[in-house]
C-alpha cells in the first residue's frame, strides 16, 4: 500500500490559521440560508401538531389555500396519493414512520401540512389558517410506562410500544457472579439532550425533467440515508442528487435525522410543482429535530474481594421517541464493541432495550450512545470503589487493560489496537494534582464547604462500522448477503496544468477545519504551502466520489477522509515522478520529490517542478511513459482495515475503527446556599494517537468537553405529563454559555509512529471525547461533595438540594 | 386578511446610504438578509438568546431579530461584513484566527460584532468581564475558551499600544 506514516512533516501536526476562517471572519460564509436559489423558488411552512399522540379526524385547507401569494398546501394524504413510501427503519418492526403524519400524530411538533408561499411570512400566515380537527389520546412518555403493557400504544400495528430487544451474552456471565465477593446494583438515568447546533436544518427541493430531484441541505452523512431518501420518493439513487453547501453551523449528529425533512420538501415540491425552500426555526429545532434518548440503565457489577470487575450485567433501556428513526436503535449498539470500556471484564451480559413514546424522534447526538453508558459505569466503579474501601483512582487501576495487553479483543468484538490506558490515567491525575486537590479538600471540608473529586476515564469510539446495526436482529433472522461492514470515505485531488493543486472532499464538514487539514497533509507530500492548496469542502452525491458510509459523523475524519487524501496526494506524487523518470531517462528509482521539485538523485540540477510536470501530463501527452493516461487527477476510497467484518454469529462486532481513550479528573464545589456547582479544576488527558493539527484537537476536546458539561448540569429535554414540550425555546432548553465554560488542562499521550495498527496516518477520532466522560466525571465529583449517589442527570441547583435535604434528613433518622 | 403596510426606510449600512421599502413586520435581520442580500447576519433562534444575529446600531450591539427594519430607519448599522472597517475590527479577526476562536463560524459574525462594540468601550475588561459580555453569545463549538483568549489578546495589546 502506498500510504505509510512516514513523511517528513513540516506542516501535519502544527497548528496552522484554518483556510475555512478567511471567509467565516468576514461574514462570507456558505451555510444552507446563503445558498443562491432558483427563480421562482417558493418558501415552506411547517403546520405541527399541537397533540402529543391523536387521530387525525380531519384536515380543512380551504381557507389557507385562499390566500394570496400560497402556492400549495401539502397533508400526509396528499403525500401519499404522490406515491411516497415510508422512511426505511432499522428495527424489524411494523412501525411505519413518514416524514409527515399520516392518520396519527405522535409528538408535539410532528409535521401535519406544509403550506408553500410566495414569502415564509405568507406561508405561516396562512399555517394558521389551515383547521385540523384531532381526536386526543392518551399520551406514554416516560421508559417504564412504555414497557408497561397497559399503556397506550403508539402503534397499532405493532401492539406495544418496544421496538427492539436484544439479549446479548459473551463469556461466561453467569459463572461469574456466582464466584464474585460482591453483588453491586444501580439504576441510572440518562436525560435526553440535543447538542442544538446553532444553525438550524435548511433544504431546497428542486425537480428536474420530472423524475430526477435535487435536495441541498445542511446534511453531515451518512449516505447510507441516501437509498433511503430515493426509496421513500420512489426514485433511483442515481435520480436523486443531494447537495450539501461548504459550510455547515455545526451539527454534532443533529444534522443527521434532517433526512425525513430532505424527502418531505422533495414530495411537497413535486405536488407544489414548484422549487421549494424550507429552514427550520428554532422552535421547530427543539420541538422536532433531534436529540439523544433518556437512557434508563440498571447495572450489576460482579467484583471479585479486591475490586476486580470481573463481569458486568446491564440493562440498557432507550426512548426513541415516537418512531424509531434510521439509524436508530444505533444508540444501543454503537458502543457495542467498547461496552466494557477500558475495563478488563471478559463476560458480559446485555439486554438491550428500545422503546417509542410520544417525544420528538431521537438520533445521533455527540457521544452517541457512549455518554450514557460511561455515566452509568464510571458512576459504578466509585460505587464499587467505596464498597471495598480504594480510592477512586485506584479502583481503575485494578481494572484497567494494562498496555502489556494491547492490542486487545473485548467480549463483545471490539479490536483496541493501541493506546496506554494506565500511563493515561496517571497523567490526569498529576496534571490534575489530585494529591493536592484531597488535601484541599480536607481543608474546605473542615471549613464546611462541599468540595468534590471525580474521576471518569473511557475509551472513545470513532468512525462507525456501517455493520453493527446488524445486531439490531439476532443471529438466525439476518438475511445472507445483506450484511454491511467497513467505513468507506473516499477523496479526490486533481493538480491544473499550472500546477494548482485541488482536493475536493466529500466529508460535510460542520466545522472540524477539514479543509485545513487536507491542505496540511498535501502540502507536506507536495512540498508546496497550504496556502497554495484549495480545498472544496461540502459535498455533491452526483458528482463526487463517495459510499455510503461518507459524511462528518462518528469522529470520523482523521481516520478515513485525511487518510484518502493523504492517500491521493502521495499517488499524484507517484505519478509526478513516473513522468519525471521518463523525461530524464533516469532510472525511477533515481528520481526523488524534494521541496515540491522532483530531481535527479545527487544532480540537483537536473529537475522539474510541480509546475512544470503539470504543464507535460495536461499539455505534451507524447512525452509522457508509454501507455500512462494524460492529466493528473486521483481519487480514492479508504476504510480502517479492521472494519472488514460485520457482526458475527455470537453477536460480535468491532463497531468502530478507532479507539482513543481519555481520563479525566474534575474538581468542583458546590455552593452550599445555591447548590449551584462551580467546576474548580478539570484535567483532561487524552490518547488519541497522532494529532494531525493540535489547535483543531484541542478546539475539539473543549467542545466536546462543554457539551457533557451541559448535561451534567444544564441541558434536558422537558416534557410535561400531557407530552407538552416544556423546553421549546433557548430560555427554557439552557445550553452552557461563556460564564459556564471551564477552563481545562488538555493533555496528550505521546504517539510512537506506527502504533496505531488501523489507520495509515496513526491519528484517531476526537470529536466526542469528553462529551462521553465529563457527565460522570461531574456526577462522581458532585457526589463526593455532598456525600450523596447520584444516579440522575442533569445535575440543577433544585434537584440537588432536594437530593442533599433527603441525606440530611437520612442522617439525622439513624442518629 | 388585512393588507400589510409597507413603509420606507432609510439608513445607512456599512457606511453606505440606503433607501428600502420594506414590509412593516419584517425584522432587521431577514431585511438584511433577504432585501439588502449582506449574508453574514445568521439567524439562529430569532427569540433574542443565542445573539448571532447581533449588528451595531449607531455603535451599539443589538439582536437583529428582535429589531425591526423600520426601527433601524435613520441609524447607522454595521453588520459582520462592516467590521473589518471599525477600530478595532481587523485585529479582532486576526486574533480569532490566530487562537482559532471559531469553528464552524455560524455564530461568530454576532460574536464579532459584539466583541468590536466590547474591546473599543472596556479597554481594560478582565477574562471575567470577557466572559460576561460574551453570555449572550451561545456557541456550541468552541466551549469559548479560544473565543476569550482572542479577545483576551486584542485587550492587551491595546495596553501595549498605550504604553508605547
Ligand atoms: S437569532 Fe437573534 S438572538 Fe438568536
Ligand atoms: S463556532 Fe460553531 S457555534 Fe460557534
Amino acid at each position: 500500500m502506498a500510504t505509510s506514516g512516514k513523511q517528513s512533516s513540516q506542516w501535519t501536526g502544527r497548528s496552522i490559521p484554518r483556510k475555512e476562517d478567511l471567509r467565516l471572519l468576514q461574514g462570507q460564509g456558505q451555510f444552507m440560508a446563503d445558498i443562491a436559489t432558483r427563480p421562482g423558488t417558493k418558501e415552506a411552512a411547517i403546520l405541527r401538531s399541537p397533540h402529543a399522540h391523536a387521530r387525525i379526524l380531519a384536515i380543512d385547507v380551504s381557507e389557507a389555500v385562499a390566500v394570496k401569494g400560497v402556492v400549495s398546501v401539502v397533508t400526509g394524504q396528499d403525500v401519499l396519493a404522490a406515491g411516497a413510501r415510508p422512511l426505511v427503519v432499522a428495527a424489524p418492526v411494523p412501525a411505519d414512520y413518514y416524514p409527515i403524519a399520516v392518520e396519527k400524530v405522535r409528538y408535539v411538533g410532528e409535521p401535519v401540512a406544509v403550506v408553500v408561499a410566495r414569502t415564509r411570512a405568507i406561508a405561516e400566515d396562512a399555517a394558521a389558517k389551515i383547521k385540523v380537527s384531532y381526536d386526543p389520546l392518551p399520551a406514554v412518555l416516560g421508559i417504564e410506562e412504555a414497557l408497561d403493557p397497559g399503556s397506550a400504544v403508539l402503534h397499532d400495528a405493532l401492539g406495544h410500544n418496544v421496538a427492539v430487544h436484544r439479549h446479548l451474552r459473551y463469556g461466561d456471565p453467569d459463572g461469574a457472579f456466582k464466584e464474585a465477593a460482591h453483588v453491586v446494583t444501580g439504576r441510572y438515568w440518562y436525560p435526553k439532550v440535543s447538542s442544538t447546533p446553532i444553525e438550524t436544518y435548511g433544504v431546497i427541493a428542486t425537480w428536474e425533467q420530472g423524475d430526477t430531484v435535487t435536495i441541498w441541505a445542511n446534511f453531515q452523512g451518512p449516505f447510507s440515508m441516501h437509498p433511503v431518501m430515493a426509496r421513500a420518493l420512489g426514485i433511483g439513487q442515481h435520480q436523486l442528487r443531494v447537495i450539501v453547501p461548504p459550510d455547515i453551523g455545526g451539527a454534532f449528529g443533529i444534522k443527521i435525522s434532517i433526512y425525513p425533512y430532505m424527502v418531505l420538501m422533495a414530495l411537497v415540491a413535486k405536488i407544489a410543482g414548484v422549487p421549494v425552500r424550507w429552514l427550520e426555526d428554532r422552535l421547530e429545532a427543539l420541538a422536532a429535530s433531534s436529540s439523544g434518548t433518556d437512557r434508563l440503565t440498571d447495572l450489576t457489577a460482579a467484583v471479585s474481594n479486591v475490586g476486580k470487575v470481573i463481569a458486568w450485567r446491564m440493562r440498557l433501556v432507550d426512548n426513541v421517541g415516537a418512531y424509531i428513526r434510521a439509524p436508530e436503535p444505533g444508540s444501543l449498539f454503537r458502543a457495542t464493541g467498547n461496552l466494557v470500556s477500558g475495563y478488563q471484564t471478559q463476560n458480559l451480559d446485555v439486554e438491550a432495550i428500545a422503546v417509542m413514546t410520544n417525544k420528538c424522534p431521537t438520533g445521533p447526538n455527540r457521544g452517541y450512545g457512549v455518554s450514557a453508558l460511561y455515566f452509568a459505569m464510571e458512576r459504578h466503579m466509585d460505587k464499587i470503589a467505596a464498597l471495598v474501601g480504594k480510592d477512586p483512582a485506584e479502583i481503575r487501576r485494578i481494572n484497567l487493560i494494562p498496555h502489556s495487553m494491547m492490542p486487545y479483543r473485548t467480549p463483545s468484538g471490539g479490536y483496541y489496537d493501541s493506546g496506554d490506558y494506565l500511563a493515561t490515567l496517571e497523567r490526569a491525575l498529576e496534571r490534575a494534582d489530585y494529591d493536592q486537590l484531597r488535601q484541599q479538600q480536607q481543608e474546605a471540608r473542615r471549613q464546611g464547604r462541599l468540595f468534590g473529586i471525580g474521576i471518569a476515564v473511557g475509551v472513545d469510539p470513532s468512525v462507525s462500522n456501517m455493520g453493527y446495526i446488524d445486531i439490531v436482529e439476532p443471529p438466525e433472522d439476518r438475511k445472507p448477503h445483506r450484511s454491511k461492514s467497513g467505513s468507506g470515505q473516499g477523496s479526490h485531488v486533481q493538480v491544473d496544468a499550472s500546477g494548482g493543486v485541488t482536493i475536493t472532499l466529500s466529508t460535510c464538514a460542520q466545522g472540524q477545519g477539514h479543509e485545513t487539514v487536507a491542505a496540511q497533509l498535501a502540502a507536506d507530500i507536495l512540498g508546496v504551502d497550504p496556502k497554495d492548496i484549495r480545498v472544496i469542502g461540502g459535498m455533491d452525491s452526483s458528482t463526487r466520489n463517495w459510499t455510503i458510509a461518507t459524511g462528518a459523523y462518528s469522529s470520523r475524519f482523521a481516520a478515513t477522509g485525511a487518510v484518502a487524501t493523504f492517500s491521493a496526494v502521495q499517488q499524484i506524487r507517484e505519478k509526478l515522478l513516473d513522468i519525471a523518470s521518463h523525461v530524464f531517462e533516469a532510472d525511477r528509482d533515481d528520481v526523488q520529490w524534494v521541496s515540491g521539485r522532483a530531481e535527479v538523485k545527487g544532480v540537483p540540477a537536473r529537475a522539474l517542478t510541480l509546475k512544470q510536470l503539470a504543464g507535460i501530463a495536461h499539455w505534451d501527452v507524447a512525452s509522457l511513459p508509454p501507455g500512462m493516461e494524460p492529466g493528473l487527477a486521483v481519487q480514492t476510497y479508504f476504510t480502517p482495515p479492521t472494519l472488514g467484518e460485520s457482526v458475527d454469529p455470537e453477536d460480535r462486532v468491532n463497531s468502530s475503527g478507532t479507539y482513543g481513550f481519555m481520563a479525566d479528573v474534575v474538581a468542583v464545589e458546590v455552593d452550599s446556599k445555591t447548590f449551584a456547582v462551580k467546576i474548580h479544576r478539570y484535567a483532561t488527558v487524552h490518547d488519541i494517537g497522532k494529532v494531525l493539527n493540535p489547535a483543531i484537537v484541542e478546539g475539539q476536546i473543549y467542545g466536546a468537553a462543554l457539551h457533557g458539561i451541559g448535561a451534567a448540569l444544564l441541558e434536558e429535554m422537558v416534557y410535561d405529563d400531557q407530552g407538552q414540550l416544556l423546553t421549546g425555546t433557548f430560555m427554557d432548553y439552557v445550553v452552557p454559555s461563556a460564564p459556564d465554560a471551564p477552563d481545562l488542562i488538555i493533555d496528550h499521550m505521546d504517539y510512537a509512529e506506527g502504533s496505531s495498527l488501523t489507520t495509515p496516518l496513526g491519528a484517531k477520532g476526537v470529536g466526542e471525547s469528553s462529551t462521553e466522560t465529563a457527565p460522570a466525571a461531574l456526577a462522581n465529583a458532585v457526589s463526593d461533595a455532598l456525600g450523596i449517589d447520584i444516579n440522575q442527570l442533569p445535575m440543577t441547583p433544585n434537584r440537588l438540594f432536594h437530593w442533599f435535604l433527603q441525606r440530611e434528613s437520612l442522617i439525622s433518622q439513624e442518629v | 386578511m388585512e393588507p400589510i403596510s409597507v413603509v420606507t426606510v432609510d439608513m445607512i449600512i456599512n457606511g453606505r446610504p440606503q433607501q428600502y421599502e420594506v414590509e412593516a413586520r419584517q425584522s432587521l435581520a431577514d431585511f438584511l438578509r433577504d432585501q439588502v442580500g449582506i449574508l453574514g447576519t445568521h439567524i439562529g433562534c430569532e427569540h433574542g438568546v443565542c445573539g448571532a444575529c447581533t449588528v451595531l446600531m449607531d455603535g451599539v450591539p443589538v439582536r437583529s431579530c428582535l429589531s425591526l427594519a423600520v426601527s433601524a430607519s435613520g441609524h447607522e448599522i454595521v453588520t459582520i461584513e462592516g467590521v473589518k472597517d471599525l477600530p478595532l475590527g481587523q485585529r479582532l479577526q486576526q486574533e480569532f484566527l490566530e487562537h482559532h476562536a471559531l469553528q464552524c463560524g455560524f455564530c461568530t459574525p454576532g460574536i464579532l460584532t459584539t466583541m468590536a462594540h466590547f474591546v473599543a468601550h472596556y479597554p481594560k475588561a478582565t477574562e471575567e468581564e470577557i466572559r460576561d459580555a460574551l453570555s449572550g453569545n451561545l456557541c456550541r463549538c468552541t466551549g469559548y475558551h479560544n473565543i476569550i483568549a482572542a479577545v483576551s489578546a486584542v485587550i492587551s495589546s491595546r495596553h501595549d499600544d498605550a504604553k508605547r
